[in-house]
């Protein structure tokens, strides 16, 4: 037990709580535009993971093959994903706008199988990498944290931020809630739900490629990467409470912290098992999500 | 439509196959795609209406690891291990799926709480590398050279498995008929239809459900054990996982969800796909410029992806679905009104 409460007040321990902070900063980040699509057209991406792939790989490989410099790469990796995402929506869940949820689930599934082979088919299955390191921040003798994740963290709370503004404030984001509630009688009042569909879906898409100028900077590149992340994006929109920036913030911070302290105290992969199984408890207690006012 | 005698007939020839001299390669695609088409039954007597599950790379994962486990540590024979492993998998569904169904998690609330479930079997398989290999897999120990109707190993000798593998598939379709023309089938179409009235009728909700679900949780551990068993070669990635959970479910959807020989039809036609793709192209690479390539490795991928989206866009009701409509104009009528009971 002594050992237990010594390791608690360790210094790497204080370490580990604020890299788990800041992998929050990106938990929230990969969130953020699924939990917008979620939340307005009320459809599950399973692909959304394999959008920040192919926005990681066009990043990769105008700035490593390419030669192009990194801001005009990252700003095309933006702008492609903004593209797959409403190329996404235009061919395949305009189709099923009307079907049951579970088909578009399963439809964007297919996208996901989609998204992997064109990235094995032109990229293969090496692992890719950048090798670009912004280095850390050293902030006494023992605590370091990397700059790449500290800026995620600051970008993740701009966006979140930028984002409540604008749906919150501008017209456009009046007509993106007003849809989300009610999509029958919006389309009454002479509103475009197609096109406004179509612009919620390209804006999650770029948020999926910001999300991708981030990680590429820190993890490999690679066909498959999207599994290694997707369902934590996932599990994360879902105990925030679909289309809740908020609490979908809060639970990318719940679930980085339940995970670098169960990767401290053994493998990381624990601390995956440590946030799953609370996903699910979480499920049966507030199915609703975490902050939704109980009706 | 009655396709007993249909059935029959299949069973009867894959059985004879070896008098014919199927052997060595194309037997294998045969047993492979068998003893997948029983998991593929068993996720859709549960996936038909609209329990759509995403977890079943879990229970599979469950089924082969367990046996594996058993018999490498302790020694105990699959003649054991299997039953065992498949009871663990029947708890741990009842575990999940209890209170999904008492709180009313459903649709795709229900999907993703059974995805999770397939991401924590897997992490737990590769957290506890030092046991069971992690991502690099693991083999269940030979038992002696050749034959062991013990350790349920038969190396070099597909013949025995072709007959395991029909039997097990057998039972799936018996299983699925008995479902199709019992009672709980009506109170689980009511329960996808309308929860609330079906249990004001006096249907147990949650029982039904959870009956299904165990079920199918079972079959599709069984099918891992004997994966494991024939194989003799199990991996996160191979078995489990979300990427084995959305196989499943694509197969069955390509097949036809709402046929007994859907799943079967998925299975052979997505495990022959990707074979005849693998063996026409290859993995062989194309260089288009100095930096990209071709990789072929990704066509089985890229092409289910697109077959995937398209059969959900077009046909929904799977191959044998869509064809058994062209077929029997009549009977569509009854069935359309269930023509969009996927919810």
């Amino acid at each position: 037990m002594a050992e237990f409460t010594e390791s608690l007040f360790s210094i790497f321990f204080i370490e580990t709580l604020m890299n788990g902070l800041l992998l929050g900063g990106i938990l929230a980040l990969l969130s953020i535009g699924l939990n917008l699509i979620f939340g307005v057209i009320d459809v599950v991406w399973i692909c959304y993971a394999e959008i920040i792939m192919v926005g990681m790989y066009l990043i990769f490989y105008l700035n490593n093959d390419l030669g192009f410099h990194i801001i005009p790469s990252m700003i095309a990796g933006i702008l492609f994903s903004g593209l797959v995402g409403w190329l996404t929506h235009k061919i395949v869940i305009s189709r099923l706008i009307d079907a049951a949820p579970i088909n578009q689930l399963i439809a964007t599934g297919g996208l996901l199988f989609f998204f992997q082979g064109a990235a094995m088919i032109v990229f293969g299955i090496e692992f890719r990498n950048m090798g670009m390191s912004l280095g850390s921040l050293a902030l006494s003798e023992d605590i370091y944290l990397s700059w790449t994740r500290l800026l995620s963290f600051a970008i993740s709370g701009v966006i979140v931020v930028g984002l409540y503004f604008f749906l919150s404030k501008s017209y456009l984001g009046a007509a993106i809630r007003a849809i989300s509630q009610d999509k029958e009688i919006m389309s009454l009042m002479g509103v475009d739900t197609k096109k406004l569909y179509l612009l919620t879906s390209a804006i999650g898409g770029a948020l999926a490629g910001l999300a991708a100028c981030l990680l590429v900077l820190q993890y490999d590149v690679h066909p498959f990467i999207g599994l290694s992340f997707g369902p934590i994006t996932f599990i994360i929109c879902v105990m925030g409470g679909l289309g809740n920036m908020v609490g979908g913030f809060v639970a990318a911070f719940i679930f980085s912290e339940l995970i670098t302290i169960g990767g401290y105290f053994a493998e990381i992969e624990w601390g995956y098992v440590l946030a799953f199984v609370f996903f699910i408890v979480m499920m049966f207690i507030r199915p609703e999500g975490l902050f939704a006012r109980k009706s | 439509m009655n396709n007993k005698y249909f059935i029959g007939c299949l069973a009867v020839i894959l059985c004879l196959l070896p008098l014919f001299g199927v052997q060595g390669y194309p037997l294998h695609i045969i047993i492979t795609i068998l003893i997948w088409s029983f998991a593929y039954t068993g996720w859709s007597i549960m996936g038909r209406f609209g329990l759509v599950s995403l977890g079943h790379g879990a229970f599979m994962a469950m089924g082969g690891y367990i046996t594996a486990l058993l018999w490498n540590y302790l020694g105990m024979s699959p003649w054991l291990g299997i039953p065992i492993a498949l009871v663990i998998t029947g708890i741990l569904a009842i575990i999940v799926a209890y209170p999904c169904f008492k709180f009313r998690i459903v649709g795709h609330y229900f999907a993703l709480v059974t995805l999770a479930l397939s991401e924590v079997v897997r992490q737990v398989i590769i957290a506890t590398r030092d046991y069971t290999g992690g991502s690099l897999g693991y083999t269940p120990e030979p038992h002696g050279e050749g034959w062991s109707i013990y350790a349920i190993q038969f190396p070099d000798d597909r013949i025995v498995f072709l007959y395991i593998a029909i039997f097990t598939w057998l039972v799936g379709i018996i299983i699925w008929k008995i479902i199709d023309g019992s009672m709980s089938r009506y109170a689980l179409e009511a329960i996808s239809e309308d929860e609330d009235a079906s249990s004001a009728i006096g249907v147990k909700v949650t029982n039904e459900k959870l009956k299904i679900t165990v079920l199918s949780a079972i079959m599709t551990a069984f099918a891992g054990a004997l994966y494991c068993q024939y194989q003799m070669f199990i991996s996160p990635d191979t078995i489990g996982g979300v990427g084995i959970s959305l196989q499943i479910v694509f197969a069955v959807v390509v097949g036809g969800i709402y046929s007994s020989l859907g799943p079967t039809v998925g299975a052979v036609i997505t495990l022959i796909l990707a074979e005849m793709l693998r063996i026409s192209i290859g993995t062989a690479t194309v260089n288009l410029t100095e930096s990209l390539t071709i990789n072929a490795a990704g066509f089985p991928l890229f092409i289910y992806g697109i077959m995937l989206v398209g059969f959900i866009i077009f046909l929904p009701k799977g191959i044998v679905g869509g064809l058994s409509d062209l077929l029997s104009k009549k009977e569509d009528k009854s069935f359309n009104i269930k023509s969009s009971n996927v919810k």
